[in-house]
Order: structure tokens, then sequence, then C-alpha cells
């Protein structure tokens, strides 16, 4: 049946070696009042050709870039997956391996773990990686376990709005078990402002987190924050896209101490929000703080250069509670399409990526806000994101109406920030053509005037 | 300078303790780590130490030592503020195991009272506890 | 035939200028990006990336991945892992158009079918749990458990009790106390009996008010069932205390016994393990959890609901939820995997997997047990736990000594060194999808490795691309990062 081998023939010679009469006498070990007395309430089984029809029939009730042109971003983003990123990363040596546990049956994965260490550094511009972790938001958390730890400094933690609503809400959760307090910084102009910030750290405050280019598309003055933060003797965090870093300057440049990411554009797929690739990198003096898997370069028994999985002691299976963090596996695979991205794309290639993105957002951005119904939500200088106020108001019945035209037109802010229900993030990438950047502001611009419900 | 492993106090959690008096008479003492607690933590590859000014109270944690795949607390047998902290011994663990009552120290403390230091046990008491362990 | 000019780094590889991905020129008006951006925002030059060439990358890759056992090419009892062969179905499958492209943020009318997909993921894993509420958010098991200890802190801390305290057994995985620890609790270990058991009276004694959670990994990280799991159910709950259950070792259950029947208040599952999820080389996994109805409001938002007009829809007002836990909506690439293995198998066949799952076992560890003393006795659940203490007592052979020569003859090996309550402990976990022969085959191999020599086995493995790394040099001087070369 499916993947098992046992023909009845194994199943008695086996039950023979073992001493027992039937299956059944081996789950003697669970007590007979415990067992279950019917089959699992479930669906019945599928043959793959059955399967394949009904997964087909489930994915063809789903919109996506497909079929609709994407200009949603908002922490995940339409980006090209050059062919060999697949074709490599889909060999089972990768993907049915695990955690290189035994380094000689693993040299290939713990490689390919300290290239990508090495990349994460070479584009953040700090000194050290981890083999990465479960996606941004989980990366921004963990940078701020670490800075309670850092800084001994257990009173507080200071964030700006501008920072990716959801990233807000997972160190929401988190801090409120562990006493901290969560200061967030407003940014009703789109961006930090110093005056701001500088009010809300004090001598108690762990870490300021910023996002750059912020979730808005805004680029922050991230070189006065991390000053006003280092001038607090708190630690600056920057959550940053790192398509961006191919013309933005490096973290490591503005003075960060910890830099988060999502890597989900570095050749990974969309797949409705996950798995995706939390990078997460820092300066020298907190590699010990840092969280889960890390891969080092060593020798071995005959001098020959190899790598294993090193400063284990930070982690969870030896220091338990006292463990930097609770996790436990990196996001290997991500990880892994993320350094074949990069080796493919190189210095310029991320360059005209990052280029292109943002020449052909500014051109939307433009087109967007020429007419009488739309203009730009804040005034500062974007990315590949940027914020538009419908002066209708009516952003729903308008994004239904580009939906309906075959446009994902862009992302409503109302659910993170009621003060900007009449605006949307649009997100342009180098995949987007000027025809549909044209046709996005044609369909936008003649969409109906008054709010209509929709799609009920 | 070592110091004879026999003039030694040692905590149950294998710290060795010397206590002198200062130019100004206030007592300090000289913490450091057994040899037999060394050797049974073979392949150290890092410590974390105090920095001065740290108050320690009896039982505290005052830093933590590894080797590849176990860390071990090092527990304050003493209370007062930590005045010196062996910074050069992260460069140089292979004195841990060398010279352990010497090169080896870890941190001195100026005793803000005497607690702790009647429990602690005499080299012949700490080594009968030591070969009971070892079995 | 090893190709170790390609196997060198990305960056020994790279020369300046060579280039593999080319984009197409810009077809919009361009501008300077001194007139886009700030002058102070932008970088001088591009980040120090290696330059290579197409056919560079994939035979470097390709190269890589023949250095790595995997399941695909090998027998890999890495026990507590469920090495199980992944299906090439369910890579396809949700690699089709509709699922693998869908934007996270895409409205619910536009994504029905993702969600009527995990709508009855939730009901499935809900009705294996025997645990009515579910979340699919987590991202990895340990946050699984994380998670479902933050919705324990909710509910007491709504109910207005003070516990501070979750208790795991000395047995359990390391992440049950450090996930503890990020949930704000104090981690407490309760000891185990000689057999492997909770120690009912050490339970006894730690159990008190204070307790919020008790933690439990059953079928145990021993490959037991742990007999007294209803008492212990009881003495928690008498204690107003919620019992957890690590749902690592599921695999060995399905369709046997479920979690809420025997007293669960919550757990997690591992879909990379249970459900044929693909490791990744360590990642990427999930950590469904699922919980009691009292417990389910306070489970993390969004979840998927039906509405009446049979419309799905993403629920994110439930007030008295602990928020997020991950950004978007968790880890729906594998999740989509699992749902693919459970329709694949249907009812009986998922009790199927896990009959066969302890008959491997059962029938491995009978071939061992005269080879290796198992502790635990001659019936195991889904692994089993032999010691080579007395190889080490006798010839100074360890349990790692055995794993590395293991990898000369083609297996990978089992898992060592845990749980830590069994000395030279060699954890070994077939799973069902392996075949009689391989079994015998490992079987002999074993028997072959004990009657080599003790020279033999230190120097182990012999023919593998490395030996032995010197692991203290790399933690000492940690080299996390390539160094730059200039040409």
């Amino acid at each position: 049946m499916s993947y098992l081998f046992n023909t009845p023939a194994d199943e008695a010679a086996m039950l023979r070696s073992i001493g027992a009469k039937s299956i059944d006498e081996l789950f003697e070990l669970v007590p007979r009042e415990l067992r279950m007395a019917r089959p699992l309430d479930l669906p019945p089984p599928l043959t793959e050709l059955e399967l394949t029809q009904h997964l087909a029939k489930l994915a063809a009730q789903n919109g996506s870039p497909r079929d609709h042109v994407c200009f949603l971003g908002g922490g995940a983003y339409d980006h090209f997956v050059p062919a060999v990123v697949d074709a490599l990363a889909s060999r089972g040596e990768f993907y049915t391996s695990y955690t290189p546990y035994q380094p000689e049956a693993s040299q290939g994965n713990l490689q390919a773990f300290f290239e990508y260490q090495t990349l994460v550094t070479r584009l953040t511009g700090m000194d050290v990686s981890n083999a990465s972790l479960y996606d941004g938001g989980s990366a921004a958390t963990e940078a701020v376990l670490m800075s309670l730890a850092a800084t001994g400094r257990a009173g507080k933690v200071v964030v700006a709005a501008s920072v990716h609503p959801e990233y807000r809400a997972i160190l929401k959760t988190y801090l409120v078990n562990l006493n901290v307090e969560l200061v967030t910084v407003g940014t009703p102009e789109g961006i930090v402002s110093p005056v701001e910030l500088a009010s809300a750290v004090d001598s108690n405050t762990a870490f300021v987190l910023v996002q750059q280019p912020n979730f808005f598309g805004c680029i922050e003055d991230v070189e006065i924050l991390a000053q006003i933060a280092h001038d607090a003797g708190a630690l600056f965090v920057t959550s940053v896209d790192p398509i961006s870093l191919g013309v933005l300057k490096r973290p490591g440049e503005y003075g960060a101490d910890i830099v988060v990411a999502e890597g989900q554009s570095l050749g990974n797929p969309l797949q409705f929000g996950g798995p995706y690739l939390g990078i997460i990198a820092c300066r020298e003096s907190f590699v010990r703080r840092l969280p889960g898997r890390i891969a080092g370069q060593t020798v071995d028994r005959h001098g020959s250069r190899c790598w294993v999985l090193t400063l284990q002691t930070r982690e969870q299976h030896i220091r338990r509670e006292k463990a930097t963090s609770n996790i436990c596996t990196n996001q290997g695979l991500f990880a892994l399409r993320a350094t074949i991205y990069l080796s493919l794309l190189g210095p310029q290639g991320l360059r005209e990526v990052a280029n292109l993105s943002l020449q052909k957002a500014h051109y939307a951005r433009q087109k967007l806000s020429s007419g009488d119904r739309f203009q730009l939500a804040f005034g500062h200088p974007t990315f590949k994101e940027f914020v538009v106020r419908d002066r209708d108001g009516a952003v729903e019945s308008l994004l239904a109406e580009a939906y309906d035209e075959g446009l994902l037109a862009g992302v409503p802010l109302a659910p993170w920030y009621p003060n900007l229900s009449d605006c949307f993030l649009v997100a342009v990438t180098e995949q987007r053509t000027q025809a549909e950047i044209d046709r996005l502001a044609a369909v936008l611009n003649t969409s109906s005037r008054t709010k209509r419900s929709v799609h009920a | 300078m070592s110091l004879n492993p026999q003039d030694l106090k040692y905590a149950k959690t294998h710290e060795w303790v010397h206590v002198a008096s200062d130019a100004s008479g206030a007592k300090v003492a000289t913490i450091g780590v057994s040899a037999f607690a060394l050797e049974a933590l073979t392949d150290l590859v890092f410590i974390e130490l105090p920095k001065p000014g740290k108050q320690l109270k009896v039982g505290d944690t005052f830093g933590e030592i590894e080797s590849v795949k176990a860390v071990s607390d090092l527990y304050s047998p003493v209370t007062g503020e930590v005045i010196e902290s062996h910074a050069a011994l992260s460069d140089q663990l292979e004195q841990l195991n060398q010279d352990p009552y010497g090169n080896g120290w870890m941190i001195k403390v100026k005793l803000a009272s005497d607690a702790g230091l009647d429990t602690l046990l005499d080299a012949a008491a700490y080594q009968k506890q030591c070969s009971e362990e070892q079995h | 035939m090893r190709n170790t000019f390609h196997t060198q780094t990305l960056f020994e590889l790279s020369q300046p200028g060579r280039r593999a991905a080319v984009l197409p020129s810009c077809d919009v008006p361009e501008a300077p990006l001194e007139k886009l951006l700030p002058t102070s925002s932008l970088a001088d030059a591009p980040p120090p990336l290696p330059e290579l060439a197409e056919g560079d990358v994939v035979r470097h890759f390709t190269n890589l991945s023949q250095l790595n056992m995997s399941v695909d090419t090998h027998f890999y009892p890495l026990g507590s892992c469920t090495m199980k062969y992944n299906p090439k179905r369910n890579e396809r499958l949700a690699s089709l158009p509709g699922i693998v492209d869908v934007h996270p943020l895409q409205p619910d009318h536009s994504v029905q079918g993702l969600l009527a997909l995990l709508y009855d993921m939730q009901a499935m894993l809900a009705e294996i749990a025997g645990l009515p509420a579910v979340s699919l958010q987590p991202a990895a098991g340990a946050q699984g458990e994380m998670t479902a200890l933050m919705v324990a802190a909710a509910y007491f801390r709504e109910r207005g009790e003070q516990r501070t305290k979750v208790l795991a057994p000395d047995s359990a995985h390391g992440t049950n106390p450090a996930s503890a620890a990020v949930a704000g609790f104090d981690a407490i270990t309760v000891k185990s009996n000689a057999d492997g058991f909770v120690d009912l009276d050490d339970l006894r004694a730690k159990l008190d008010g204070e307790t919020a959670v008790f933690m439990i990994t059953n079928p145990t990280t021993l490959g037991m069932f742990e007999p007294n799991i209803a008492q212990i159910a009881e003495m928690v709950h008498a204690a107003g205390a919620l019992l957890y259950l690590d749902g690592a070792n599921m695999n060995a259950i399905l369709g046997i016994t479920r979690p809420g029947d025997f007293g669960a208040d919550m757990m997690h599952f591992n879909p990379h393990k249970t459900f044929s999820g693909p490791h990744g080389g360590g990642g990427p996994g999930a950590g469904p959890i699922a919980v009691t109805n009292k417990l389910g409001p306070y489970l993390p938002s969004p979840v998927v609901v039906k509405d009446a007009d049979g419309k799905y829809r993403l629920d994110n007002d439930r007030p008295q939820s602990i928020g997020r836990v991950r950004s978007f909506f968790g880890q729906v690439g594998v999740l989509v995997r699992a749902y693919c293995y459970i329709r694949t198998y249907g009812p009986a066949g998922l009790r199927k997997v896990s009959e066969h799952a302890v008959l491997n076992a059962n029938y491995l560890l009978s071939l061992l047990k005269d080879t290796f003393p198992v502790p635990q006795g001659d019936r195991c659940m889904h692994e089993f736990v032999a010691s080579a203490s007395k190889l080490k007592a006798e010839r100074g052979i360890s349990a790692m000594d055995i794993a590395k020569r293991l990898l000369d003859y083609g297996y990978h090996a089992p898992t060592v060194y845990f749980p830590l309550t069994v000395k030279e402990a060699l954890m070994i976990e077939p799973t069902e999808t392996e075949s009689k022969e391989t079994l015998d085959a490992f079987a002999t191999v074993l028997k072959q490795i004990v009657a080599e020599s003790a020279e033999q086995l230190h120097g182990a493995p012999h023919t593998t691309v490395m030996c032995r790394a010197d692991e203290v040099q790399a933690a000492r001087q940690p080299m996390l990062v390539a160094p730059q070369l200039t040409h």
C-alpha cells in the first residue's frame, strides 16, 4: 500500500523473528483502554492520479501571479527565480537529507551553509551570520532575545511603527511573557522622526528596531537613528530587504549591530507565506548569542579542510532552558536556494535586479499619482514599494475590481493602520513591464469611484 | 606563581578559593576551578567571566566554561564584589589545565562578609569527594 | 571520480567579470540613482558577491549534493527524526501553479482552493490528535511547543492563576525546557525511573499550584509507550495544570491511540517527520498544534474558518488569541505536502503506517538485541535505543565509533548520545518505508562492525570525503565565513 514494502510473507517472517503472533500484539505496550476502537474519521485514500486531479482542482480555485499581474508586496515579493535554483534545490541529495549531525555524510550541506553565511555577511556588511531562521518575523524576534541578553537590559525595546506590522505582532506575542515593555514609535509621516525616537529610548532600552526600506517602502534616515540608539547604549537592529542591498548602503556601514531580513526574495517561491527564510547577521562580539545552527570551517584528522556545525553549546540540545533560543532547525533548503540565487546573480546581477525594481517602481509611482484620484501617502523617497491614497476612500472595491481585471493591484493597509484605511501598498519588481504598469494605472484610474460591496 | 592545592579551600561544585588580605586589610578571595574538574571537562573552547564591579552572593553563577559539547556554570563560593577578572584566560585556555592553581585563576572577589567560607571543604575532604565521584 | 575542483568554495571559484544571470534592459524611463534616492542611503558599490558562470554554479552544487547522504540515496535510521521516504508526487503537487506562486496577502476570495485545503488540514489534524482546535501557524516543532506554552500562559493569565513552572522529564528533547524559558516559564526537570518512564513520585513531588504544564513525549524518546500516561494525566489535571504532548513520535500511534484520548490538553505535530515532509538538510519543518476546546480561543491568529455560505476565510478577529508567532500563514508548502500524504493513505492506511513502523523497529530490534544491549527490553514502538556501553567498557569502542564506521558501509548513522539517560546510546528508527532486506543487511553490517578491531573503528570512517573534524578548533577559533580573496 502506497509507500510500504512489507509483503504478507515478510510480515510473517518478521513476526516470527520478533516472537510475536500478530502486529496487534506489538501494540500491547499501549494500554488497551487507550486504544482506538474505531478507524480515524478521515477521507478515504486517493491514488496518485486521483490526488493529482484533486490538487489541480484546488489549485485552479486560486488566483496567483500566474494569471494576475502581481503588484503585491508587504514582505513577500514576486521576483524572478532562475531555473537553476529549482533544478539544483530539487536534487534528492539536498532535500531528503537532514541536519548535518554526521559531518562525514553531510559535507555538501555544511559547505553550502558556510557559503550561505559568507554571502549573508557580504550582503549585509556584518561579521557573522547563522545558517538561517524560520522567516523575517522570527529573525526580528530572535534579535530581541539576543539584545536582551547582550545588553543585560530587560526593561524595554523600541520598535518603529514603520516596521512590518506582522513582525511587530510577533514581538508583542513573545514579549508579553517576558515582561518586557514594547514601545512603538509612531510614524505618521511615513518614516521615523529622530526626535520621537530620541524621546522613546532611555538607559533601560535594549534595542531599537527599524526597517529599511520600511513597510511603506520609504527610506529611513538610518545613520541618525543608529546614532540615537547607540547614544542610549541600546543596540540598533535593522530589518532589510536583501534585494535593496544591490543599491542601498549595507547595514554594517551605518552602524547596525544586528541585521535581520526576510530572504524569500532571494530565489524562494511565494507559496502563500512559507516556508520562507529568516536571515540574521550580527557583529562578531555577539556571535555566542546567535540562535540556531552555525556552520564553521575546520580541519579533519588528516588536516584537510572540512565543515561542521559549531558553537553548539549555545543550542537547546546542550544548554536546554539556558539556550540562546529554543530553535532547533534552520531553513536549510531555502538557505540553499538563496545561496544558489546569489551565486547566479553576482554583484552586477543583484544591482540590476535592485535597479530595475527601483526604476519601475518609480515609473509606477509617477503614473499612479499623476491623475486626480490618487496621491502618494508620503513624500519620502521609496525603493520598490510605495503607499497610494485613494481620495475616494474606496480601496476595497478598487482592489476587487482590479482583481477582476487580472491585477493583484496592492495590499490594503486598513487591517494594520486604521489611519491609512484609504491607502494601499504597491510593490513593483523587475518582472513587471511598462505595459503592465500602464495597465495598472489605467484600470485603477477608471475604477468606479464609489464604494460597492465586493465578493461577499 | 602557583598556589599549593593543599592550602586551598574547595566548594562542592569544584571551585577553589584562596583568601588573603590586601594592603588595606580587606579580605580578597582568589577563585579558580580544581584540576580534577578541569580534567573532566576535556577540550575546553570558551570561558565567560564577569566584569569587575559585579556583585556576587554565595551560589551565584559568575561565569561559564565550555567544551565542544558541554557547558558548565561556575558558582561563586563567596559573597562580595568582583575586583579583577582574568580576561586573558579566554585566549589561553590551555593555562587552565597546565596551571589551574596559578595562571588558571579566574576572578578575585573583595569579600563583603565571611558568608560561605565555613562550608568550604579542606583539601583532604575535597579529595575524598572527588574519589567518590569517580566511582 | 570525485570532482575536487568544483567543490572549492564559491569564493575561490569566482573570477572578476564572469556572470550567470543577465537581466533585461529597463523598459521604463530610467533616472540616475541619485535622483531617486538620497545619496547618503546609496552604496558605493554592489556587495562583494562571487562572480560565476552558470555552468560553475550547476557543477558546484551538483557536486556538493553528492557529498550528502539522504533518504533518496541511503538508509537513514536517525532515531527521533523519522527519516521516511519523501513522496515525489507531493513535491510535484506542492509546486503546482496556483499553490506555489500564491502571494500571502492575496484577498480571501482569490485563494478559496488553498483555504479549503488548509481548513481540511486543520480538521484532519484535529481528528488524528483527538484535540479539536488547531493552529497551523508554528514554523517548526520547537515553535509549536513554545506556542502551546504561550497559549497555556494566556489561559492561566485570564483565569488569574499564577503558574510559573513547566515540568519536563530528564529524557525530553532539549527544545522542551528551552521553549519553556522562551515562553517565560521556569523549566523544572522530572526524573525518569530505571525503565526510562516518568518517576511518578518525583512528578508528584514537583507538581504544585505553580505548575502550568507538564510536557511529555509519548511514545517516549526511548521508543516506548508510557504505561502510566492515564495516571500522569490525572495527576497533572488534579494539580490544575495542563498536559502537553511532544508529538515527535506520532509515527508510532497514528490511528492506534490519540493524544486527546490519553489525556493531553495540547500537542504539536512534526509534519516533516510523521507526514513525510522532506527534511531539506535541516528544514523547513512545520509545527502545527492541536488543543482542547477550552484552549482554542487562545490559539494564534489567523485560523481558517468556513462560513455558512460555504466560503472560506482567514479569521483574525479572535480577541483572546495570543497573537502571532510567525508572519503570514506559516509553512504552507510543508502543510500541502502533509495534506497530500494524509489524503494518499486515508484512515486505514495511516494506521498501517504506524503498524509497519512498529513492525520494522521490532524486527530490527530482534536482529540486534544479542549484539547490543537494549536497556528497554525486547519490545519497542517505532524506534529503540541500543547501548554500546559494554563495548566501550570492554574494548574501548564508543557509540560514535560505530556510527562513523556505518558510514563506510553506506548507511547513515543512528542518532548517538541521545537520550541523555542512556550511556553510549544508539537510537535507531528504521521507519515503515524500508524493506526487510534493507533491515537484514543493516543488521548484518552492524554485527560485522562489532567484530572488527578497535583500531579499525577508531579510524573510521575510511571512505568518506573527510574523517572526524577537529571540533575543538572549530569552536575555539570559529571560522564562520570565507575570507575575502584578492585576485
